[in-house]
């Protein structure tokens, strides 16, 4: 495991084995066995058909369009596609939970074994196993803080439709576990199957942890539960790592338990122990028949399927130069490859992708933003890219102008225009401002003379400062050199 | 001249409204009136006289309009079961009390739409979980049949609000539902016509549902004639239940006008118990004779996984039961006893909710669904099942239809088997068959006890082949001719 963490302990080093399960909500109109809507933020109860709260006499419908982006999903994973799966009820009682058992799929998933490529920053890559993907109903969500007294219960969110990806325990450090999350969230909104949002619950994972002795047999795990953005699942991972070792190394052991994640403490807490798990009595759901696809339905899904994030990776590393992991990075977000590409348009494709990895990713991350609700449009960073490369403005300048143009949207050639930041390549302007800041600085002109050469720097940063940085740099050094250590005329 | 109005049949209530004989108002009137003329016989647990008399006062005009439907004007009775708009339905659980749907059940709509009106939410067992009508809430149903200064016996169960009312003749058809025999065994006992369809032809949508894989509801009636009739009108795809077949429905009634010559009449040997009363097997002998005396060929079958029918029906039908009935948790309808968290809430609601049986079930389906049992119980059971289907297909490679006893005795007094629920479980020995094979099965009243109580004999047919059960089932009606409770016999 090269390259993967390893927790160094007091009594030596840990390796640790973690598998993800994420839930991913399915980007339908409508819900996985009812017609009722799944938009985001309605009133509460507003979403909720006679279907999902559960009315008596009331069935079941599986809702097709969900059964298709699982399959495009599965495909996408490169997996197995079962061409016969079952939907089980796990049943349990919960108040948020209206049928007393969730619709499910358990002993015969829609999807099986597949895999998913990670790429690290460090220039590592690895093939994470997947096991299986299938189909399931969410449940809806009680609320506590109406009243002192009583809970309430929203169904606007039970039934609907939830794949449940579930990762080998192949990945070895939190960092992996991150990047697993952030790669399966870009091919899911790449393919349109999930919209990936974590914030309002569209994508949530478990993490299954457990450390063990490098090549020793997998450890116990915990699985720590509902983990909604990639920050907190790293950490979490980290932590209960932490104190996995901690119980080891003490001479305890790990009791195989669900624990839930406190962001404010950094600490994860037992929820419920294997003993008192669950019996969820699973069984073949008879009020739906099994799922069967025909090859035909299996072939058009194919079809349907855009570029994937990987083949996306390649074509930008192999027709812009790009670096694997500028490129990685850029096909993290399903908007940013085409977003690179209008930028890209007869420039060099490594400093655009530099432009939007470095200064407009972070910029746009800083202000909260999507890249679709970037203020800078892509032919405008593009051209802002153009004018450092035919001279017009220096690479610091430019960072001025797009600071200018993130702020008001205006393009660079207006801003450049407006602002006078043209670029002075003019050799007797140059001069005549070298000329002064010589005249004005006899002292460090001596210390140059006396063979204190590095007062050169300083020179350059007077006379570029005297140009308001609109001096060409490589004409000021040049100019510069040739006043100093020509004939002396100065 | 009302009372003679209530005993008229579906097809000569028809005839007589469509040739002025009646109005549908007379006729309306003249079931309620026998209703209320019975009305210690407990078949009616909610009362719909305002409604209906609102509705046939709606379908005279029709007829006057020239706007008459097939069944414009006849009233039909319903099990509680059937969810009904407006019109409370518990399923004669204390648990679902003051529940009055938003909704109407496929079948029943389909009733509504072709013009017969709702007179009678009929008794059943609760949850039609019961082979006496002993177990709902709303007290035990009597038999019509019943001795006037004897005890009172049962009508069967769990439609036994249905027979009743239809052989105390109140109503000219009833709706009921069968899952293991729940409409074949109460038509036996009470002398009439019972047919369960096909699993599939008939929709669930809007049915409080019992053991969802095996749940069919189907028309009580005083002919077979009528039972082929109402069928007619309630048959059909729903895409709202997942398990209805999409297939035509036949012209019931006209097929019964074909030729039956040539029909071969299967006799499972396996059914012939040493324990059945000698009056029941004389019967069954006779019917075979009346088939032969018809002109059909009479051929011996074996059914060899017979005696496994009843312990596999009793796994896989509490099993589903234990899931369907989770809704009812005090959450969002019905009755709710309170506590001071959830857990207590769904304890104590179900435990004050639920009678002894019903819970009886719930605990059943639990246990062979749990972890460690499932293998095998419920999977062994779903094994049976295989067989058991496999046994009537190859039986249907020889002959049209199987010729069986409904059931192991005639009706039985009231609290003669509640402290034994084995005992009663044994009623369903001969309905049991056919409904874990999805079959089409049909009772007909065939003859008299020595004690002068009614008895009936069932025939099995392919599935969706409804058509050839029904041809064979009036061979065995012309034979035998039909049957009235003494006490409303003329």
């Amino acid at each position: 495991m090269t390259g993967a963490r390893t927790i160094v302990g007091a009594t030596g080093d840990w390796e640790l084995a973690i598998g993800l399960e994420v839930h991913a909500q399915v980007a339908t109109q409508s819900k996985l066995f009812s017609g009722a809507a799944t938009a985001f933020g309605a009133a509460a109860n507003a979403q909720v058909s006679l279907v999902d709260a559960a009315m008596p006499g009331m069935l079941p419908v599986i809702n097709r369009a969900a059964v298709d982006q699982a399959i495009r999903t599965g495909l996408a994973l490169g997996a197995e596609i079962n061409r016969f799966s079952v939907f089980d009820r796990k049943n349990y009682f919960y108040p948020d939970l209206p049928q007393g058992y969730q619709i499910s799929q358990y002993r015969h998933p829609i999807v099986g074994a597949g895999e998913l490529r990670i790429d690290m920053p460090d220039g590592r890559t690895r093939v994470v196993g997947i096991e299986r993907l299938h189909l399931e109903q969410d449940a809806g969500k009680l609320v506590h803080d109406r009243s002192a007294t009583d809970s309430h219960v929203d169904l606007n969110r039970a039934g609907i439709p939830l794949m449940e990806i579930v990762s080998r325990p192949d990945l070895r450090d939190w960092e992996e576990a991150g990047a697993y999350l952030r790669k399966l969230r870009a091919l899911l909104r790449a393919i349109g199957s999930c919209d990936g949002n974590m914030e309002q619950g569209s994508l949530r994972a478990d993490a299954n942890v457990s450390v063990r002795r490098p090549g020793a047999p997998l450890g116990t795990r915990c699985e720590i539960k509902n983990l909604n953005s990639v920050r907190f699942l790293m950490r979490a991972i980290e932590t209960e790592a932490g104190r996995q070792v901690a119980l080891l190394e003490a001479g305890e052991i790990v009791h195989q338990e669900t624990r839930l994640y406190d962001p404010q403490r950094n600490e994860t807490r037992a929820m419920r122990s294997k003993e008192d798990a669950h019996d969820y009595r699973y069984f073949p759901d008879p009020d739906l028949v099994p799922l069967q696809l025909s090859e035909s339905r299996i072939e058009r899904l194919r079809g349907s399927l855009p570029e994937l994030p990987d083949e996306t990776r390649e074509r930008l590393i192999r027709d812009y130069g790009l670096t694997p992991y500028d490129a990685s990075v850029l096909v993290a977000d399903p908007d940013a490859p085409r977003f690179f590409e209008a930028a890209a348009r007869d420039r060099s494709g490594k400093r655009v992708a530099n432009w939007i990895v470095t200064n407009l990713f972070g910029a746009l991350n800083e202000a909260g933003h999507t890249l679709a609700e970037s203020p800078v449009s892509a032919p405008d960073l593009g051209q802002l890219v153009g004018l450092i490369e035919n001279g017009t403005i220096s690479d610091r300048i430019a960072r001025d102008v797009f600071d200018e143009m993130f702020r008001t949207g205006a393009s660079p050639q207006s801003i450049v225009d407006a602002r006078g930041l043209r670029q002075i390549q003019d050799t007797d302007a140059i001069d005549a401002a070298i000329d002064a800041v010589l005249a004005a600085n006899p002292g460090q002109l001596d210390q140059y003379r006396a063979g204190k050469t590095k007062v050169l720097g300083w020179f350059v940063g007077q006379v570029m400062k005297a140009t308001r940085g609109q001096a060409n740099p490589g004409l000021v050094n040049e100019r510069l050199r040739q006043k100093l250590d020509g004939d002396g005329e100065a | 001249m009302s009372s003679d109005l209530a005993r008229l049949g579906v097809a000569e209530a028809a005839d007589g409204l469509a040739a002025g004989d009646c109005s549908a108002v007379e006729l309306v009137e003249a079931c309620i009136a026998a209703q209320e003329a019975a009305r210690d016989l407990n078949v009616v647990v909610a009362d719909t006289a305002e409604r209906a008399r609102a509705a046939a006062v709606h379908a005279d005009q029709r007829r006057r309009r020239n706007e008459a439907r097939p069944l414009e004007g006849i009233p039909v009775a319903v099990k509680d079961i059937f969810c009904t708009e407006g019109v409370a339905t518990t399923a004669c659980s204390r648990i679902l009390d003051g529940f009055v749907p938003e909704y109407e059940s496929t079948v029943s709509a389909r009733l509504w739409e072709a013009g017969a009106i709702l007179v009678g939410k009929t008794n059943m067992d609760e949850f039609a979980m019961g082979s006496s009508n002993e177990t709902s809430r709303c007290g035990p149903v009597r038999n019509p049949w019943s001795p006037v200064d004897g005890p009172s016996l049962v009508p069967g169960g769990s439609s036994g609000g249905s027979a009743a009312v239809v052989a105390a003749s109140a109503v000219p058809a009833a709706l009921g539902t069968d899952t293991g025999g729940s409409i074949r065994q109460p038509a036996s006992f009470c002398g009439v016509v019972g047919l369960k369809p096909t699993y599939g032809r008939c929709s669930r949508w809007g049915i409080i549902a019992f053991a969802s894989s095996l749940d069919q509801a189907g028309p009580l009636t005083r002919s077979v004639a009528d039972a082929a009739l109402i069928l007619e009108h309630i048959a059909g795809f729903d895409p709202r239940d997942s398990t209805s077949a999409d297939l035509a429905v036949p012209d019931l009634h006209a097929a019964l006008q074909g030729n039956v010559k040539g029909l071969r009449v299967g006799v499972p040997s396996e059914y012939r118990l040493d324990s059945l009363p000698s009056s029941i097997s004389d019967l069954w002998e006779q019917g075979i004779v009346w088939f032969r005396d018809a002109g059909a060929e009479l051929r011996e079958v074996s059914l060899p996984h017979t005696r496994y029918a009843l312990p596999a029906y009793y796994i896989v039908a509490p099993a589903e039961a234990s899931a369907n009935l989770a809704r009812y948790d005090g959450v969002r309808f019905g009755a709710r006893s309170m506590g001071t968290d959830p857990d207590e809430l769904y304890t104590r609601t179900r435990r004050d909710g639920f009678g002894e049986e019903v819970r009886r079930r719930i605990m059943i389906g639990g246990y062979v669904l749990s972890e460690g049992y499932y293998d095998a119980y419920y999977l062994r059971a779903q094994q049976v099942r295989t067989r058991i289907a496999e046994d009537f297909r190859q039986a249907f490679q020889d002959v049209d239809v199987l010729l069986t006893p409904t059931t192991p005795s005639s009706a039985f007094p009231e609290g003669d088997k509640t402290d034994d629920p084995l005992a009663m479980y044994v009623n369903d020995i001969f309905t049991v068959p056919a409904s874990l094979a999805g079959l089409p099965a049909i009772s007909v009243p065939a003859g008299l006890d020595e004690a002068g109580l009614p008895l009936g004999l069932q025939l099995v047919g392919r599935a969706f082949d409804e058509v050839t059960l029904l041809q064979a089932a009036t061979i065995l009606e012309d034979a035998a001719g039909t049957f009235r409770p003494p006490t409303v016999a003329a």
